[in-house]
C-alpha cells in the first residue's frame, strides 16, 4: 500500500436489509391447507399422464407437463427416506424445537415424493432409514405446513 | 453468429395486479404451456431454458431451480439471467446467444414476476452502492424525475407531453386482452391525478403487475419447419452505463443512444424512422417515450414532443408506438422486456390480433433499467443475410 493511506483505517457501514414479502399460496397448495387444518387430511395431486403422486401437490406434472387434475388421499403413515439431526440451537430452527432437532424426509403411503418435516418422539441414535412413521396433528391448526406437528415411529 | 435465430412461438399470462390463484411456479407454467402450444412443440423438443426475473422481488434466490415445476426444465439445462428493469430483454439475448452458438437449436425464454409478492422500492434500493447512493436513496420513481425535470429544463418540454404520451399508450391497451389496465384516459385527468414526483403523476406511470411471458427461439435449420413466418432476430444490443447516480447524464438516456446506434448498424438501417414499423419501447413512465425516441434517432433531440402529437406514434400513424399499451398498462418487472420482445414478434409474425400493425417488415424491442439502462433487439421478416 501507497504512503498516502498510512494511517487510514477502512470504515464499515451497517445496515439491514428490509424487504417484506407476502408469498400467495395458489390454488393448490391451500387446497391441501385446508383439508389438513379442518379435516386432518393428508392430499396429494395425481398425474393423468404417469400416474405419480405429488406431495407437496403440484398444479402441473414436472415431467409430463400436462395439468395435474386428479387429487388422492395419501395415508398419514410412511416411510423414512433418510434424516438428519441439528444439535446447535442455530437461529433458522424455530423456538419450540428443542435440539437435538431431527429431520426427515419422509414418503408417506400412497405418495411417490418425499416431505420435508420433523422426527419426534425418538432419539437420535433410535432413528434408522426404513423406519415407520405417523403423523402427530397440532391442536390449534393454522393452515400451514406446521398444522403436522411431527412424525414419530409407529409402534 | 455461427446460425442465425428466430423466434418461433410465444405465450403470456393474463396479466393482473394479484394473482392469489397461482404461485410463482404455477404462473411461470401459463406462459410456457401457451408458448408451446403456440409453436406446435412438446417440452421434450427444448433443449436448454433462461429464465428471469428481478433479484429479492420474491424472495427466492434460485430460481432456475426453484422454478422447473413451472418451466420444464426438469432435467434440463436451465439458467438464470438477471440484470434488474432489463431482465426480460437479457433473457431474449440470452437465448439468442445460445441458439446463434449453435450449441442448442431450440431454445425456451422465460421473464416472470409476481410484484405482488413484495415492496418495489425496497426490494429495488439493493441494486444501489451500499455506501454512497443507498445512504441518500429516495426510491424507485426518483430517479426517472430527475430524467424528467431534466430534459423539460433542456428542451422546454412539458408535463402535457408526457400525459399525451400516457393517453396513447393507455388507448393502445384497449386492444390488448393481456394487458392489466385496459382504460382509455383524457389529458386532464392524467395531469389531474395523484402527483407522485414532480413532473410524474399516477397516471404517467407503470403500475406492478403479476405475470410471466415465454418465447421459444430455434436456429436457422428448424426455424422454417416449426413455423412457417418466424421472426427473425437481426440483431441485439446491451449497454449497462453506470455505478452511482451522479455518472448518468440526466435529460438523455445514453444506454439507448449507444446501444441503439450499434443495432442500426449491425442491421443496415440508415433511418430507422422510416425502415423500423413498429416499436415496443419498455417505457416505465410516460416521459421515456419523449426523451428515448431521440436517443433511439428516430427524431432529433427535443422533437419527440411535435412528433408524438402529430399522431404519428399512435396506431396507423407512421410508426406506432406500443400497439399493447406498453409497460404503463402491465409491468410485471422480470417477464416485462420479454412481454415487449414477445409482442414485437407476434408483429412480424402477424399474430398480433387487436393490436396488429399492418405490414411489419422491423420492429424493435426494449428492455429498461432503473440504473439507466438499455438492452434492446431488433426483429424482422425477412431472414437476415
Amino acid at each position: 500500500m501507497s504512503d498516502q493511506f498510512q494511517g487510514i483505517a477502512p470504515m464499515v457501514y451497517q445496515s439491514k436489509i428490509n424487504v417484506p414479502y407476502s408469498w400467495w399460496a395458489g390454488d393448490t397448495a391451500t387446497r391441501f391447507f385446508v383439508a389438513l387444518r379442518d379435516e386432518k387430511k393428508i392430499t396429494a395431486t395425481k398425474c393423468g399422464t404417469c400416474g405419480k403422486v405429488f406431495l407437496p401437490p403440484r398444479k402441473a406434472c414436472p415431467l409430463c407437463f400436462t395439468a395435474n387434475v386428479e387429487w388422492v388421499n395419501v395415508s398419514d403413515e410412511g416411510t423414512v427416506l433418510t434424516f438428519s439431526v441439528a444439535r446447535r440451537q442455530l437461529a433458522a430452527i424455530p423456538h419450540d424445537r428443542k435440539i437435538p432437532v431431527i429431520w426427515g424426509l419422509i414418503k408417506l403411503d400412497g405418495a411417490d415424493t418425499a416431505i420435508l418435516h420433523y422426527l419426534d418422539e425418538v432419539k437420535p441414535e433410535d432413528v434408522i432409514i426404513g423406519m415407520r412413521v405417523k403423523a402427530v396433528f397440532s391442536e390449534t391448526r393454522k393452515g400451514t405446513i406446521r398444522d403436522i406437528s411431527h412424525f414419530k415411529p409407529v409402534k | 453468429m455461427a446460425k442465425r435465430v428466430a423466434i418461433v412461438g410465444t405465450g403470456q399470462t393474463f396479466h393482473k395486479s394479484h394473482r392469489p390463484d397461482v404461485n410463482g411456479q404455477e404462473l411461470i407454467n401459463e406462459a410456457v404451456v401457451k408458448a408451446l402450444a403456440d409453436a406446435n412443440l412438446k417440452m421434450k423438443d427444448i433443449d436448454a431454458i433462461v429464465i428471469g426475473n428481478m433479484d429479492h422481488f420474491e424472495g427466492i434466490n434460485y430460481v432456475d431451480c426453484w422454478s422447473v415445476d413451472g418451466s420444464g426444465g426438469t432435467m434440463k439445462p436451465i439458467i438464470k439471467l438477471t440484470t434488474g428493469g432489463t431482465t426480460g430483454c437479457t433473457v431474449a439475448i440470452g437465448g439468442y446467444h445460445l441458439v446463434g452458438s449453435g450449441m442448442f437449436d431450440k431454445v425456451l425464454v422465460i421473464g416472470w414476476e409476481k410484484n405482488s409478492e413484495s415492496d418495489t422500492t425496497g426490494a429495488i434500493t439493493t441494486a444501489f452502492d451500499p455506501v454512497w447512493d443507498r445512504q441518500v436513496f429516495a426510491g424507485a420513481i426518483s430517479g426517472l424525475a430527475a430524467e424528467a425535470q431534466a430534459y423539460i429544463a433542456r428542451y422546454g418540454a412539458t408535463d402535457r407531453d408526457g400525459a399525451r404520451v400516457s393517453v396513447r399508450d393507455r388507448k393502445h391497451a384497449m386492444n390488448n386482452p393481456y394487458a392489466q389496465l385496459r382504460k382509455e384516459v383524457t389529458l386532464e385527468e392524467v395531469l389531474a391525478s395523484p402527483m407522485l414526483a414532480d413532473p410524474i403523476h399516477l397516471l404517467d406511470v407503470c403500475p406492478r403487475s403479476d405475470g410471466a411471458c415465454a418465447v421459444i427461439m430455434a436456429s436457422e435449420d428448424t426455424a422454417e419447419k416449426i413455423c412457417p413466418k418466424p421472426d427473425w432476430i437481426w440483431a441485439t444490443a446491451a449497454r449497462h452505463t453506470y455505478s452511482y447516480l451522479g455518472d448518468a447524464d440526466f435529460g438523455r438516456l445514453t444506454s439507448m443512444k449507444e446501444g441503439s446506434q450499434e443495432l442500426w448498424k449491425k442491421a443496415g438501417i440508415k433511418e430507422p424512422r422510416k425502415e423500423v414499423d413498429v416499436i415496443e419501447l419498455y417505457q416505465p413512465y410516460s416521459f421515456g417515450g419523449l426523451i428515448w425516441i431521440e436517443d433511439m434517432g428516430i427524431v432529433g433531440p427535443g422533437e419527440a414532443p411535435r412528433y408524438i402529437w402529430d399522431g404519428n406514434t399512435d396506431m396507423g400513424g407512421e410508426l406506432p408506438i406500443n400497439p399493447s399499451g406498453g409497460v404503463i398498462a402491465t409491468n410485471p418487472i422480470g417477464a416485462t422486456g420479454l412481454i415487449r420482445c414477445a409482442e414485437a414478434a407476434m408483429q412480424v409474425m402477424g399474430k398480433a390480433e387487436g393490436r396488429q400493425v399492418p405490414d411489419v417488415n422491423f420492429a424493435f424491442s426494449s428492455g429498461f433499467g432503473g440504473c439507466f439502462w438499455t438492452d434492446m433487439i431488433l426483429h424482422g421478416k425477412k431472414k437476415p443475410k
